[in-house]
């Protein structure tokens, strides 16, 4: 029995040759075999040739949405720039989450839904590499063969079998959307939608800290960062064309490491995702330090939900909430809110 | 190995780190250790703790301890008219000497070659002289190693003033500078002569094999432009998210920027880590980048490291370590870079 991740690469492979073969699209994105066997590498495939090499397994950590505009912008320079929507078209493989990226990267006219070709695939959950070389107990993993449920590691010599949801990263458990929301050809079946009894427990287990446990939650999760910004980087949402960190006149955050500058990154990177964010989870997954940043998305995630009943990414035409107005917004009390804290209110002093 | 070493020791374990033990008074000790979210990572030694010694290359090399992020470079006041204010003033230097205990012969390594650009950098040399390597050889490589590619192999003993290894019956120390021989003066430990001490290391590390390559000589004869207009760039280029992983994460990575940074009536000159993966590292204050599109700063990065860098300095500006290869989000592996640099046809000499 041929497992659904090899069924869908087969399939990938043949369609994404014959867009290429047929001058549908001009380059196909999607994923080839990396240099290390929980890694497959982010690849451009411009030729049907190229596109025998395409993978799809269960470590496609890395939000593809996040490439269009840019592989756009090359392909422009390499074919001559067309307009808006005539010129040279993106194909892309995408799941749910990534789909989503795609709608939102349209409705904020990064480019036009003519220049893409969405390939739906439903995403089975990715694994999440802490886990992964957890699981060997940090051995060195020379191998791994995937089947349906069980993933087999090759570590100190031995084959070492894991079942597949064990090693699933935290955003793919608690995933209600596993299909493509938005495609032009799907392959492989849907899952449907997933219900998920406490979606944001996570979030909820944080909020239950008291305002100081919390800050100190957040001060000791970021304390390792090293301001790589592979998580701003790997972002499809973070494209500022000067981003807040890398501004100089007025300069906003420090350059080096500080904690009070780090944290602002970190607080003002989420806030800028809020009601944008589809928790693809990448920003967790590309972190080399291991810090859980998308726990400060998935809490705006949620306020969002509660707030607006939103979820972002759905369809091309509701507008996204934090950049619309509505009469019918809900009136958030935030200058007023009591922030009470030992019988002591805090005062606010003008100037 | 050096055989060189001005002395060759035996002794055990637990007083080798005794010796340690007694000095983390007077000066700071780090070593490898896990930290709170379970990844190796250089921390304080305590007494009681082994390192350590055993999982691989600790997350961050080594380099921060002579190129800090950041360096404060001196202080100065923003109201020098002021009475009691200084105009500018020197930092507080480092009180106690820095010992870095496990060290790996590439991060050893990595000192010596950063030594060459910063060889009249006073700021990086004052922290070379109150710093103290203890190495410690490889018994094995992993998937990622690739010291013996770039002139450096897994028993070296470069940049180290101790190198310790475990054997079948205790534990032999060389030391292989003053200040090694000062910090080892109240070991007592059993002198080796040469031939123990050769037929020790043989019996411990005989098996495994040391073909060192330096490709530096081969990338020094490559025609510059040739290297540059070479046409996989692109390739390496479609996968990159220019996040700063890998040269953060890398320890010959040594560039840098300078920026005051004011709080209150004072403030600090500082150096810190740049990257040449980010926009704003080449930027000009007119607006115009000359490495604006990705691709640039992508061959501007394997371009520094293996082929600007020997050509000016000698060896190649890497050691091998491997934390790019294994930290890069999208499994960019400069080992095929180096390949595919090897590969550019060579020219006759033309001077």
């Amino acid at each position: 029995m041929v497992s659904v991740n090899k069924r869908i690469t087969e399939e990938l492979r043949a369609e994404a040759g014959r867009l290429l073969e047929s001058g549908e699209i001009a380059a196909f994105l999607g994923y080839c075999r990396g240099s290390l066997p929980y890694a497959p590498r982010p690849f451009v495939a411009r030729t049907a040739k190229d596109a025998e090499r395409l993978i799809w397994n269960s470590f496609c950590v890395i939000n593809l949405a996040n490439y269009i505009p840019g592989l756009l912008q090359e392909l422009d320079s390499e074919h001559g720039a067309g307009d808006e929507i005539s010129g040279p078209k993106v194909g892309v493989v995408a799941t749910g989450c990534w789909s989503r990226n795609i709608v939102i990267q349209i409705q904020e006219q990064r480019f036009t839904r003519e220049r893409v070709l969405i390939i739906g695939v439903s995403s089975r959950g990715m694994v999440d590499r802490k886990r992964l070389h957890s699981a060997v107990d940090g051995m060195e993993i020379t191998g791994i063969e995937e089947e349906d449920h069980i993933i087999t590691l090759m570590a100190g010599g031995e084959g070492i079998e894991v079942p597949r949801w064990n090693l699933i990263r935290d955003n793919c458990r608690t995933c209600t959307r596993p299909d493509p929301v938005f495609f032009d050809e799907m392959i492989g079946e849907p899952q449907g939608e997933r219900s998920i009894a406490e979606p944001f427990s996570q979030v909820e287990e944080i909020e239950s800290l008291t305002p100081d446990e919390r800050w100190e939650w957040f001060q000791q999760e970021i304390s390792s960062c090293i301001r790589c910004y592979a998580c701003r980087n790997a972002c499809p949402l973070c494209y500022c064309s000067t981003c807040f960190v890398d501004d100089s006149r007025p300069q906003w955050v420090g350059k080096s490491l500080n904690a009070t500058d780090t944290a602002l990154f970190h607080i003002l990177r989420a806030f800028h995702c809020a009601g944008r964010c589809t928790d693809c989870g990448t920003c967790e997954s590309v972190c080399p330090m291991g810090i859980k940043m998308r726990l400060l998305t998935k809490k705006l995630q949620k306020d969002l939900l509660e707030l607006y009943d939103f979820e972002p990414g759905l369809d091309l035409e509701t507008p996204l909430p934090l950049s619309t107005y509505r009469q019918d917004d809900p009136d958030l009390d935030i200058v007023s809110e009591p922030a009470e804290q030992d019988g002591v209110r805090p005062s606010r002093k003008g100037g | 190995m050096d055989p060189d070493a001005r002395k060759l020791l035996k002794t055990d374990w637990s007083h080798l780190l005794s010796i340690l033990e007694e000095r983390t008074d007077e000066m700071l000790i780090l070593a490898p250790s896990l930290n709170e979210k379970g990844l190796v990572d250089w921390a304080r030694f305590r007494a009681g703790e082994r390192p350590v010694l055993e999982r691989g290359l600790p997350l961050n090399s080594v380099k921060r301890f002579c190129f800090p992020q950041p360096e404060e470079l001196f202080l100065f006041s923003c109201r020098p008219a002021e009475p009691g204010a200084f105009r500018l003033q020197e930092p507080a230097r480092l009180e106690k000497n820095t010992v870095l205990f496990g060290v790996r012969p590439c991060d050893a390594r990595s000192i010596e070659l950063n030594r060459l650009p910063y060889e009249h950098d006073p700021y990086f040399n004052s922290r070379l002289e109150s710093l103290m390597v203890i190495g410690i050889p490889c018994r094995e490589t992993c998937s990622t190693c690739f010291c013996t590619w770039t002139g450096g192999g897994p028993q070296g003993t470069d940049g180290m003033d101790a190198a310790v290894w475990e054997y079948d019956e205790g534990v032999v120390v060389q030391l292989l500078s003053e200040k090694g021989e000062k910090f080892f003066s109240s070991l007592s430990a059993t002198l080796l002569s040469r031939e123990e001490f050769e037929s020790l290391f043989a019996s411990s590390f005989g098996n495994l094999s040391e073909d060192v390559q330096n490709p530096a000589d081969l990338m020094k004869q490559k025609p510059l432009l040739s290297c540059y207009d070479a046409p996989f760039w692109q390739r390496v280029a479609d996968s990159c998210i220019n996040c700063g992983v890998c040269t953060f994460l890398c320890p010959t990575c040594y560039c840098f920027d300078i920026q005051d940074e004011r709080l209150g009536g004072q403030g600090r000159r500082i150096r810190y880590w740049d990257s040449c993966m980010f926009p704003l590292f080449t930027q000009h204050a007119s607006g115009h980048n000359p490495r604006g599109r990705k691709v640039q700063r992508v061959r501007n990065r394997f371009m520094h490291k293996l082929k600007y860098f020997p050509d000016r300095f000698g060896p190649l500006s890497c050691v091998g370590c491997g934390r790019c290869i294994r930290e890069c989000p999208v499994n960019i592996d400069i080992r095929e870079v180096l390949r595919d640099l090897l590969q550019v046809p060579g020219e006759e000499s033309d001077s």
